[in-house]
């Protein structure tokens, strides 16, 4: 006789297992075999997949609904145990993480039936799918993670599928420039996920979200550290929150994110990933409670979020930049809720949005022909309002808004002149230096790698 | 002492020392390569059995059995502990991958014989406990870089200045050691320990003393430096020359050294402009890592530094193979371009991306717990400073990301030859991503070893002046073998 909690463990295995078998065979495909799986069959593993894992992840719910069970614990055991650190993998389905599965479930399906069609014959469909299919293991180790580290591990995931699937068009130096700078802003962000977890790991001696952030059930768990200790350990938080969810000041990479395939962006950048900050955020948020000046910082940047992407999106002339701003509006406004307290109405408000926005980009290349449509069925051209802000303000005022708005808010400037031009000096003047030691080391030039660019060319010329 | 079943220990090592004389005979490069993998082959065989052989001892420590080295020195002189187990078998399999994965562009100007000679010595090394046996075998090694680099007419003053001060340095800080009564005395002089120190910091390439090593890379075969760098012989000179007798400050002081040299390579590596010098950057940046958490004599950092010392020989060894692989198809590489070499060769770029991920503790790869203990020992030791060992990971694995797009992204490449993966890169490229990805998934057996190795130094630490006794906990029944084998140190015992 199976009991409840050996059905619950096998089917939280499925949820988890079945995108860590799509990924391990479409990863491995790749790397062993000559030629790459067959259209149709990397189609079919992906739905298979993904219909394992919905159709376990919402038996969970049902049997939690039914048993009125607000907590399951799935413990897969300790990975990794020496006496001052432990690892344990565990995964856990709540009120937060069994809607964030369910939803990266649909999503996933939806754009991955989608992605089959529109990337019909791209040279690079199966790298598409092996990516996308990380992506998808990331976002579920992460939503239903019940340890800090197995969070860091489907977080880091998400970060490395993001950046290559904005790359993806990797013959054009654009999205591979953005890919990087993507990848820039996520490394940053892991890192202070990192600090964050080896801080944790010290205060409490584990990484357990059961330690520090209590037993009770999601949100009603009280956390087991001071206020001081969860006020640096909440920002550290949110500047890793920030990095994924482009807050302020790291908004300039999602309308880079644009650069990558529309199923991409739409399910990344416009649905999931952008809100893997605010569901951090979500997950931690009994740690927020601890610290007032901490829930106002939230908000605070959360706004500030909110009425940057919002003036920004409205100067922006490509659909896509347009709505991954509109999104960043919504996920600033989520922010802000999460800061006051509102959790429940935050995990709302990212589901709907989600839903919505994902939508809105897989209609955006017909958007031309909607609103065609649209004019033909009124007969004339869609008739332009002036806004209430452009009534209010005076002409200087909107010019300057304006520039700041196109400029996305100076941010990539900003980053570019005060950090990374720095940085490149400080070590390009570091490597001057060296060369200078090793001329006079050797008494001559010493670099043969100067010659790389001359010397470097095909096989042919060099037999 | 315990005896392993076979004489593994000599067979490895002379049997890469009859392959590098049978090869020097040999004229024709293809069959010199042949044989070598050979000889190389059976060396990497034997390693993995001493290792198997001693695992299943459950001893600190083992020799091979039939005491040949006893006869020619009195003592038995190679040894395998918990230390030195699993890399013995690391080395073998990085200089069999490299032999194996030469292309015939490659293999006239990649000499076998020197390999080989290269592979005797620094299997010796990492055999050897014996202070004046690892430093004569420490300067050995530097001869087989050099006799390349007059070979090929290159400028060799750079690399001759700094191992010859390496090796003086090493020299006349053990002859203090010894003056002072040697390592069985815990106190030493600075005068035994700071010549000590700056050998260290020389072969380990710890910033200001790392030029040696650009330059070794610039002028060497990508092979020879590869090979000469990446089994971290000057940390496992730190472990068994320093280790043991430098007081907390001293290593302290080491440990805070190799973070500022962490951080510094990790930055020079983002403004490189050709991949082999990128290549020595990263390099150095882990290697510092290594070195740090060999320092911070905690349990915590000691193991995450074994591991990660295990770690980076398997993918930063893989990552310069895929970096070669690419050589040998496009000469010297320049980042200063797209290269566009994704196309021609997806499995590479594969290989490449696995290999830097692990490097820098990617989820999953064998690089991550070793790394998240690191940082853990380190934030513990170091609460503000030790931050920056993210920060030094972080921009590695821009700098990893950033390498990748300009390798293989861009333009497509166009060739009238075929620029695939040949089937020996294939195989060596796999087999490192699965030791990588398996020791990711199940890592608890390498931490398990490596905590036993750490708990191992920390004893040899004991009583040194300024070291807290450190109170190592036990694991579980395969670990208490710890009490008996301490007493194996006992010289009363003798032979089992």
């Amino acid at each position: 006789m199976l009991s409840y909690d050996l059905i619950f463990h096998l089917l939280g295995l499925c949820v988890v297992g079945a995108p860590a078998v799509l990924f391990a065979t479409l990863g491995l495909s790749t790397l062993l075999r000559q030629r790459p799986l067959t259209e149709r069959t990397i189609s079919r593993c992906s739905q298979t997949a993904i219909v394992i894992g919905l159709i376990a992840s919402v038996a969970i719910l049902g049997m939690m609904l039914g048993l009125g069970r607000r907590h399951v614990p799935i413990n897969l055991g300790t990975w990794v145990h020496i006496p001052d650190y432990h690892f344990v993998v565990k995964f856990e389905f709540d009120r937060l993480s069994v809607p964030f599965a369910i939803l990266t479930f649909v999503l996933c399906g939806t754009i991955g039936a989608f992605a089959s069609r529109y990337m019909h014959r791209e040279p690079g469909y199966n790298r598409f799918f092996v990516l996308y299919s990380l992506f998808l293991l990331g976002m579920i180790v992460t939503s239903l993670s019940g340890t800090i580290e197995t969070l860091f591990s489907g977080w880091e995931m998400v970060g490395l599928s993001s950046a290559l699937l904005v790359a993806f068009f990797h013959e054009r130096p654009a999205p591979v420039r953005n890919g990087l700078r993507v990848w820039v802003v996520y490394r940053f962000s892991d890192a202070a996920l990192l600090i964050a977890s080896v801080v944790l790991h010290h205060l409490v001696s584990g990484g357990d979200f059961d330690k520090f952030l209590g037993t009770a059930p999601w949100p009603d768990g009280k956390a087991a550290i001071s206020g001081y200790e969860a006020l640096l350990v909440g920002l550290l938080l949110l500047a890793a929150a920030a990095g994924k969810s482009a807050l302020v000041p790291f908004s300039g990479w999602l309308p880079r994110a644009m650069e990558g395939p529309t199923p991409s962006s739409a399910v990344f950048y416009g649905a999931l990933s952008v809100h893997l900050g605010a569901f951090l955020l979500l997950r931690v948020s009994p740690i927020l409670q601890l610290s007032p000046l901490l829930c106002v910082v939230v908000v605070l940047l959360g706004l500030t979020t909110a009425v940057y992407a919002a003036l920004a999106g409205h100067a922006q002339t490509d659909i896509k930049s347009a709505l991954c701003f509109a999104s960043l509006t919504q996920v600033g406004i989520i922010v802000a809720e999460i800061g006051l307290g509102l959790r429940y109405i935050a995990l709302v408000h990212i589901l709907g949005h989600a839903c919505l926005r994902t939508l809105q980009f897989v209609r955006a290349p017909t958007l031309l022909q909607d609103r065609r449509i649209l004019e033909n069925a009124i007969g004339e051209r869609l008739p332009r309002m002036p806004g209430f802000w452009e009534r209010m303000l005076s002409e200087r005022t909107r010019i300057w808004l304006y520039r700041f708005a196109i400029e996305r808010g100076y941010l990539d400037s900003f980053l570019n002149d005060y950090i990374v031009a720095p940085f490149r000096r400080v070590f390009t003047w570091c490597d001057g230096m060296e060369r200078r030691s090793t001329d006079l080391l050797t008494g001559g030039k010493s670099r043969e790698s100067d010659r790389a660019e001359t010397a470097s060319g095909p096989l042919e010329e060099l037999l | 002492m315990t005896d392993l079943h076979l004489p593994w220990l000599e067979a490895s090592i002379l049997v890469s020392l009859i392959g590098a004389l049978v090869v020097s005979r040999l004229r024709d490069s293809d069959e010199a390569r042949r044989w070598a993998l050979g000889f190389s082959g059976i060396a990497l065989a034997s390693t993995i059995g001493a290792w198997l052989d001693f695992h299943e001892l459950h001893v600190v420590e083992a020799d091979d059995c039939w005491h040949l080295m006893t006869y020619i020195f009195g003592h038995e002189v190679l040894i395998i502990d918990q230390l030195s187990a699993p890399l013995l078998p690391l080395v073998a399999l990085l200089y069999f991958l490299t032999a194996l994965a030469t292309l015939r562009t490659k293999i006239r100007r990649f000499s076998f014989a020197l390999t080989l000679l290269s592979e005797a010595i620094v299997l010796a090394t990492f055999s050897c406990k014996e202070p004046w046996g690892i430093i004569a075998l420490l300067s050995l090694g530097t001869i087989p870089p050099l006799l390349e680099l007059i070979h090929r007419r290159k400028p060799i003053r750079v690399f001759a200045l700094h191992m010859g001060l390496f090796i003086v340095l090493m020299i006349v800080g053990w002859r203090f050691v010894d003056l002072e009564g040697g390592d069985q005395q815990r106190v030493h002089s600075l005068w035994a320990i700071i010549p000590l120190l700056l050998a260290i910091f020389i072969r380990s390439g710890i910033a200001p003393f790392h030029l040696w090593m650009s330059d070794l890379f610039e002028h060497a075969t990508f092979g020879t430096a590869l090979l000469f760098v990446t089994p971290i012989a000057g940390a496992y000179a730190a472990v068994r020359l320093v280790l043991p007798i430098a007081p907390d400050w001293v290593l302290r002081s080491i440990g805070l050294i190799s973070l500022f040299t962490a951080v510094y390579a990790s930055g020079m590596a983002l403004v490189q402009r050709e991949a082999r010098r990128y290549f020595c950057y990263l390099f150095l940046s882990h290697s510092a890592f290594v070195l740090m958490g060999l320092e911070i004599v905690t349990p915590t950092a000691l193991t995450g530094a074994l591991c990660v010392w295990l770690s980076i020989g398997l993918s930063l060894g893989g990552f310069g193979l895929t970096l070669r692989a690419l050589e040998s198809r496009r000469g010297r590489l320049s980042l200063t371009d797209f290269k566009g070499l994704y196309e021609h060769a997806p499995a590479l770029a594969v290989c490449f991306l696995l290999t830097g991920l692990a490097s820098v503790g990617f989820p999953g790869t064998l690089g991550f717990v070793g790394t998240e203990l690191l940082v853990d020992g380190v934030v513990e030791a170091y609460p503000y400073i030790g931050i920056a060992v993210v920060l030094a990971a972080a921009l590695n694995g821009i700098g990893m990301m950033q390498t990748y797009f300009q390798l293989f992204t861009g333009t497509r490449y166009t060739s009238s030859v075929s620029l695939q993966i040949s089937p020996r890169e294939r195989f060596a490229v796999i087999v490192l991503a699965a030791l990588l990805m398996v020791g990711g998934l199940a890592p608890q057996t390498n931490v398990k070893s490596r905590y036993h190795a750490a708990a191992e130094l920390l004893h040899e630490r004991e009583g040194v002046s300024g070291s807290p006794p450190v109170e190592m906990e036990m694991l579980d029944e395969d670990v208490p073998h710890d009490e008996d084998a301490h007493h194996e140190h006992e010289p009363e015992k003798g032979h089992k």
